[in-house]
């Protein structure tokens, strides 16, 4: 087991299994067909994503190292939360950008519903962390790789 | 973060609940980021990304009646993104009931728009920094945008400053009257750590360019270098037009939310290499490496070698002079070949005021003589359909092939397929 600390931009604690996108993660075209069709696993739906397309990310701790493209990607990701089709949490190896933290902290102001997000977390544990990975996260920041 | 009284007061809820909440989103936004300080918003308009009544998204439009309710409205007018919806372009009925069912929710929604400061009906447009919409900062000023294209437009061509804000952010901004102080509304985060060197053999096309530097520099700032041996020094409709094209491609395929052009954009004829951080990174753009990135662009059509059933030109919405030379040049093209007609429907897109301004010249009439249909609607949510989106749909946006199943193709490969050429 390895153990990486990074920085709670919304602390919370979070058991679930690792999905992971090397590359950067688009907010909008990922979750744009679940949100729309209904698809409560949230399967990914960004076909320039080799790592995630199709792969449900609902209840994944989604290890990646920042978002990029459409700046309607904070609201999604705060709709895919208050629909309850969030990923159990997000982890970044970067320091978070713009459309996640405010998708994040939309998330973490005005939904009931729970998606602690961490940051900086480092390129090391990008490269440690591999799809299935057993993935614990504490209110500190602090995450477990299994 | 260090408040003013009276941001510390809205945070405790002198104003109401939600108007506290609508603080602490932004202050924990900011502190995301190192803020320390929240700096008003002086630009005369906002912008905002959300244009759509998608029926799925609920809880945006329960959080637009909180806000409504609350009395939390914008401080500012503002423009908002194209409209999902526009009867005149090419669906067939199923595909039209599966509209009236994705967007069930864009009357309500449109009303909301109203009651919280939209500037008139006429303001949907992802382009509302085109003089006919007038929604058009100032150098230097602070704006709370979201939209990509618009808010990498007016930091890099118009000078002024806004960070890449989310959806909801944006409007959180022009409500409070405050964002926070980080990033690009810093002269250190305007500072380039990417030098863009472009070696080309000719003018490169804009959407290609973009989209290798974006894909090259992600969120980070690059100076691009060579670009003014193609545009000149002076920032003329068509450089505008250019650096429009090309910055939505770089805001879409990588996440650039400012990029400086040697020579052309305002900070770098002021500033010119000062904006260049030290141990800035370098990338050479030459035709291989614009060759490599256009082929690299994934074709997920069903059938690959299917005849495009429609062409949308126009993402962002394209500008008056744009309307005139796609018009001038397919006019050109098809009396070439004896034809009145395109030979694939189009959609060109533009802005209300910029088409209704394109509509009083003879370049319209012919337009529409050749079978092109003009349109604000968003190109994006039309292929959002299913069923459209299942069609072979080309473009010269690469916004849109980014997003959407619309297989990219130069402005000349376009040309030649919507007027029937023979390749």
């Amino acid at each position: 087991m390895k153990t990486f600390k990074g920085r709670a931009i919304v602390p919370g604690t979070a058991t679930a299994e690792a999905l992971v996108s090397r590359g950067g993660f688009n907010t909008l075209a990922s979750f744009q067909k679940s949100l729309m069709f209904g698809d409560k696993t949230a399967k990914c739906s960004d076909q320039n994503n080799k790592e995630l397309y199709e792969k449900p990310m609902a209840g994944k701790a989604l290890c990646l190292p920042q978002t990029i493209g459409s700046t309607t990607g904070g609201m999604v990701l705060f709709c895919a939360v208050e629909m309850g089709r969030q990923p159990a949490c997000l982890l970044f190896s970067k320091p978070i950008d713009s459309l996640a933290a405010a998708g994040a902290i939309l998330a973490g102001v005005w939904s009931e519903n729970k998606m602690p997000t961490i940051d900086t977390l480092g390129d090391e544990f990008l490269e440690a962390v591999k799809e299935g990975s057993k993935i614990k996260v504490y209110e500190d920041g602090t995450v477990e790789v299994d | 973060m260090n408040l003013t009284a009276q941001q510390q007061a809205i945070l405790d809820g002198e104003k109401g609940e939600t108007l506290s909440r609508v603080m602490k989103t932004l202050i924990m936004y900011g502190e995301a980021f190192g803020a320390e300080k929240m700096v008003p918003v002086d630009s005369s308009y906002g912008h905002l990304v959300t244009s759509f009544g998608l029926s799925v998204l609920k809880p945006v439009y329960s959080l637009m009646d909180k806000l409504i309710d609350a009395g939390a409205l914008s401080k500012q007018q503002f423009s908002v993104d194209p409209q999902p919806l526009d009867k005149n372009v090419p669906a067939n009925l199923i595909q039209n009931l599966f509209f009236k069912i994705m967007y069930s929710k864009q009357d309500f929604y449109n009303e909301q728009l109203k009651k919280l400061g939209i500037i008139d009906s006429q303001s949907y447009t992802c382009t509302c920094y085109m003089d006919e919409v007038g929604n058009i900062p100032n150098k230097g000023e602070t704006l709370s945008w979201a939209e990509s294209s618009a808010v990498v437009y007016a930091n890099s061509v118009l000078g002024a400053r806004c960070n890449r804000n989310s959806g909801i952010i944006e409007l959180f901004g022009s409500i409070a009257g405050f964002v926070p102080y980080f990033g690009l509304l810093t002269d250190e985060g305007r500072k380039a750590t990417w030098i863009v060197d472009v070696k080309t053999s000719k003018k490169p096309e804009a959407q290609i360019l973009g989209s290798a530097i974006g894909m090259k520099v992600m969120e980070e700032v690059p100076f691009i270098k060579g670009l003014d041996a193609w545009l000149g020094h002076e920032l003329d409709q068509k450089a505008k037009d250019y650096l429009k094209d090309m910055g939505a491609a770089t805001a879409s395929n990588g996440a650039v939310g400012l990029f400086h052009a040697s020579g052309i954009t305002p900070e770098a004829k002021e500033k010119g290499e000062e904006l260049i951080a030290s141990g800035a990174k370098i990338y050479i753009i030459d035709d291989a490496e614009l060759e490599r990135v256009k082929s690299s662009y994934p074709c997920i059509w069903r059938d690959k070698g299917a005849k495009p059933k429609l062409a949308f030109i126009g993402c962002p919405h394209l500008s008056f002079d744009q309307l005139n030379d796609w018009t001038e040049k397919l006019v050109e093209s098809l009396s070439k070949q004896n034809k009145r007609s395109v030979a694939i429907p189009a959609v060109f897109t533009a802005a209300p005021k910029v088409l209704e301004r394109f509509n009083a010249t003879s370049n319209a009439k012919k337009l529409k003589e050749a079978g092109v249909t003009t349109s604000s609607i968003c190109p994006l949510m039309y292929m959002n359909n299913p069923l459209c989106g299942k069609m072979p749909v080309i473009t010269n946006s690469n916004k849109l092939r980014t997003y959407t199943s619309a297989k990219y193709q130069t402005d000349g490969e376009i040309l030649q397929a919507i007027a029937g050429e023979a390749i």
